[in-house]
Order: C-alpha cells, then structure tokens, then sequence
C-alpha cells in the first residue's frame, strides 16, 4: 500500500519530468511573443523612424479600428472564410458520401482527389495564377472562348472569388480526408436495417448519415477557420491583396503594416485583433475535442 | 445482378470526373514541366507534344537550386525530428504515467496551436533580428519545430493511448526499465504510428509558407519561398516554373498519399479515427 502511494507521487515527479522540456518550450514560444504583441500594441513604435517613442495609449488601436482598411479586410476575411467553409464542407460531405460508395479504381481516384492538400500554398497559387485564370493563355480562357464567350480577367475583375476559388481548391480535399475517415465508422447494419424498413437513400443520408458526420463537420468547420483566418501565400503571390484593397483580408493588412511600412505599433495591435478572432474559434474547437478526451 | 453492375459503372464514371477535374490542376503542372516554353503557353493548349527536359535542365541549372532544395529538406527533417525527440517523452507520460493535469496540459497544448502567425509576425521578427536569426536554418528550424510540437504530442499521445498497458506492465513485472520498456517494446509496437506523426510533421513543414516568406531571404529559404519569386516577371517560364514546382511538391505527395489514414488523427487532433 505504501509502496504504491509512493510509486504515484514518483510517478507524477517522473511525468513532470517527461513533460517539462515540451511544456515550458511552448509556454515561451506562446507567452513571450504575445507579451511582446501586446505590449507594442499600446507603444508608438516605427523602424522606420526611430525619433518616434513612446507609450501610445490606445492610439493604435483607435488609428487601426478608424481606417476604413481595417474594415474592409475584415470584412473580406469573413467574406472569403464563410465562401469557404461552405463550398469544402458541402462539397467535402456530397464527396465523402460518393467516394465511401464501392466502383471500380476507388483507392487511386481517392488518392487522386485528396492530393491537393499536399501540394505547397505558393505551388497551387502560381499554378491557379498562371496555367488555370491567366485570361490570354490559361485552361479557363481557353474553355471560355470554347464555349464563345469573352474569357475573364480572374484577378484583377474578381479577385476575392479567385482566392476563394484557388483555397476551396486546397481545403476541400482536408474536408473530403476527415469526413471520408468518419463515415468510414458508420455501422453498415444499421443503414442496412433502415433499408429494410424503407428507407430511401435520401432518408439514409439525412436521418443517419448526416448526423454520424455532425462531429466530424464541426471538427472541419473549425479547424479550417482557424488556418482560413491566416491565409497568406496564396494572397501574396496572386494579387497582392489587390486590386486595391479588394483582397487583402486581415493576415495581409496586418504584413503589409508590418514589414512593409515598418510600423510595428500599429501591426501588433492589428495582431491582438486577428488573436481574438482566432481565440473565439478557438474556444468552441477545445471544447469539442475536450469532450472527446473524457473517454 | 444487373442494376448494381450499371450503378456502380454509373458511380464509378461520376468519382472518377469528379477525382481527375480536381486533380487535374496537378497533372497539367507535371505535363507543363515536360513542354518547351513555347508549347508551354501556347493556346490551344497543347495535350500531345515530345517531352523535354529543358525545363528541369533550366531549373536544375539555377546555382541556387540546390540550396532552396536542401533548405526545405533540413528545415523539415530537422524541426520533425527535434518534435519528436521532445515530444516523445511528453506523449509517453501523458498516455502511462495520467496525473489530474494531463487533460489540461493537452488542452493547453493544442490552444498553443490556435495563435494566428500572423498575431506574433512583429515580436519574432524583432528577436530574430536581435539573435540574427533573420534568414538563418536554426531559426525556422525552431519556428517549425515549435509550429508542429502540439500536434506531435497529440499524435502521439493518441498511438500511444491504444497500447494496452498490459503489455507494458508484463515487461516491468520482467524487470525491465523504463528506457528499455519504452525501445524495445513501445517504439516498435507504435512504429506506423511515429512514422506517420513524423511524416505529417514534415509535411506541414516542407509546405510551411508564412514564416518562410517572411523570415528569410537567401540564405535559408525553402522551396516555398523560392517558388513565391515565380510570381514576378520570371512566372512568365511556365515550363520553368512547372519543373520547379513538380520538383518540389512530388516528395510530399508521396508521403501523404502514403500516410493518408493515419494522418486524420493529427489533423483532429484525435477527434476524428
């Protein structure tokens, strides 16, 4: 009995232990530059102009949340997260649905439709860019003047839909490789049963299938936000956030204060709003994935 | 017999137009490497031609080719495998030595995860600077390795989770150590499970973009970097820009073709098997 209370309490030393070097380099990687965010958020500071010093109170943030820039990135932001999230999710369901069915070459065709997840954000935006939407020589002109229409200048007449369209492109097969991996654990009996009792495969779909694939769905939903949030390669070499501000979502106006006009007073408080954003995401994935570790 | 024969003809040509128009970006990069510059932009555009290497000769040619290429290899070997040296020892405690905290500290772990890049771009782009890190190897080494710590944990804190802990009590009652228990038997018994962790890690790294384009320049850019300057007036090289880019993305799509199953379960973070 002693021994045993004692082997716990060495037990909890030795994990402590285990844990120690993990923990305390995430706790700096996490403390020191959010402190440091923080803190720069209320000072004006520019390196370009180093005679500029000095506690800013909340000029930065008033500065930031007063220029129409802000506004409007956050504005495409959460234009281009929910075109998003809507297009891989519903397309990320209908696929799984399809690719869970038996035909003929399954395992390569799922293997061809999952790759792009893998392919760098820089590779699948050049490649968009230039070989797919490039109005004189790209697929999409070609297909246009096929059909005998005029072909579109992609970026620079819809630039948001181009982005929209370039990172569905990359999640929808995330979406596809979750889902496809949770429908997979769906008891076959019981959609048989409901087969018996007359079921058609539409009720199938949305009394057992849907609901099987809840979790999986929120899982996606969120994890997808929190990475949408930060899209930056593919903005960077496509548009540029451009024309004008017409694709610059927030992650990018925040660079381009930041390592472009050096103005580090004003970017870290851009980086204290783009960190509560993502926190309010946050919270509802741990919650989920918290009730999942009770088992 | 007959009505499940044509509807599985049936769904097989519906999966396979849906499979190769998504894939179909990719495989017109790979054709686009093999074509002259010319066919490369020329429309209509062509499907058959006599394949060239030019463009990999062109790209291969570039002094910088080779360091781009090994950048991204040392950045993305290094950082997985300092994770896993870190992480190991953490997932092994989480999954057989549980204390009250161990929920929490997984928690708090994946949270760590939720900091957009972008929020702490100003602070670690000023201490880098300081240590001159800026452009160097060490520091997206340790960028990287700190990204995808969190998700090395989970991983493998969730193989390590369904090893019966009998087995491993068995090997004790045998006298046998910790470091033992944990090579000779927890190591080879979770091996697919490593592997795949690792190579998600890599993964993640090879095709890290943020902190590559911001942290680097020359030195110690990767691949992904050195694909974003196909974006000024030298995108105009398709055929170039192709090769490069097939050069690059070919590796990793192997290892995620490869690792597919086993990867959910560190994209959920264990919520999704």
């Amino acid at each position: 009995m002693q021994r045993r209370a004692s082997g716990r309490t060495v037990g909890g030393m030795r994990a402590l232990l285990l844990q120690a070097p993990a923990v305390s380099l995430l706790l700096v990687w996490m403390l020191i530059p959010l402190g440091m965010t923080l803190w720069f958020s209320f000072q004006r500071y520019n390196l370009l102009n180093p005679m500029i010093s000095g506690f800013a109170g909340w000029n930065n943030y008033t500065f930031l949340l007063t220029d129409p820039a802000l506004w409007i990135a956050i504005g495409n932001t959460l234009l281009m997260v929910c075109w998003v999230l809507g297009i891989t999710v519903i397309g990320g369901v209908l696929l799984a649905v399809l690719f869970h069915q038996e035909f003929f070459g399954r395992g390569i065709a799922r293997l061809l439709v999952i790759s792009p997840f893998f392919i760098m954000p820089t590779v699948s935006a050049l490649v968009w860019k230039n070989m797919m939407m490039h109005p004189v020589n790209g697929i999409f002109a070609w297909l246009f003047k096929l059909a005998g229409l005029q072909p579109i200048d992609w970026f620079s007449s819809y630039p948001l839909t181009s982005i929209v369209i370039i990172v569905s492109w990359e999640w929808l097969p995330f979406a596809l490789l979750i889902l496809l991996t949770a429908i997979q654990s769906l008891d076959d009996d019981q959609i048989e049963a409901a087969r018996m009792d007359g079921a058609g495969p539409l009720a199938i779909f949305w009394f057992i299938t849907l609901p099987h694939l809840k979790r999986a769905i929120s899982v996606v939903v969120m994890i997808e936000m929190i990475f949408l949030l930060t899209i930056f390669a593919e903005i960077f070499v496509t548009t540029s956030g451009g024309p004008g501000l017409a694709s610059t979502t927030l992650a990018y106006l925040i660079y381009l204060r930041a390592l472009l006009d050096f103005n580090i007073g004003i970017a870290s408080a851009g980086g204290v709003i783009a960190i509560i954003l993502a926190n309010l995401v946050a919270i509802f994935l741990i919650r989920t994935v918290a009730r999942n570790l009770e088992t | 017999m007959y009505t499940s024969l044509s509807r599985k003809l049936l769904l097989t040509l519906l999966a396979w137009l849906i499979a190769l128009i998504i894939f179909f970006p990719i495989f017109w990069m790979i054709l686009t490497s093999f074509k002259t510059e010319f066919e490369a932009i020329s429309t209509p555009p062509t499907l058959f031609f006599e394949p060239t290497l030019a463009g990999y000769r062109e790209v291969m040619a570039r002094a910088d080719y080779n360091t781009f290429a090994f950048n991204s290899f040392a950045v993305s070997v290094g950082s997985t495998l300092l994770a896993l040296l870190v992480g190991l020892p953490a997932a092994y405690s989480m999954a057989f030595l549980p204390t009250k905290r161990t929920r929490g500290t997984l928690l708090w772990m994946l949270s760590t995860k939720m900091l957009p890049p972008v929020g702490v771009l100003m602070p670690i782009y000023l201490i880098f600077r300081d240590l001159g890190l800026l452009d160097s190897l060490t520091g997206l080494i340790v960028i990287y390795m700190l990204m995808n710590l969190p998700i090395v944990v989970w991983m493998l804190y969730t193989f390590f989770r369904d090893v019966p802990r009998e087995i491993l009590e068995a090997a004790r009652m045998d006298g046998a150590g910790t470091l033992q228990e944990v090579l000779y038997l927890l190591v080879p018994l979770t091996l697919p499970g490593i592997a795949s962790t690792g190579l998600l890690s890599v993964i993640l790294s090879w095709n890290e973009a943020f902190w590559s384009i911001n942290l680097t320049t020359s030195d110690a850019a990767p691949l992904t970097a050195f694909i974003a300057s196909f974006s000024s007036p030298e995108g105009l090289f398709w055929a170039r820009l192709s090769a490069a880019s097939t050069m690059a993305v070919a590796p990793i799509l192997l290892f995620g073709w490869m690792t597919q199953k086993q990867m959910v379960r560190g994209l959920t973070f264990g919520a999704v098997k």
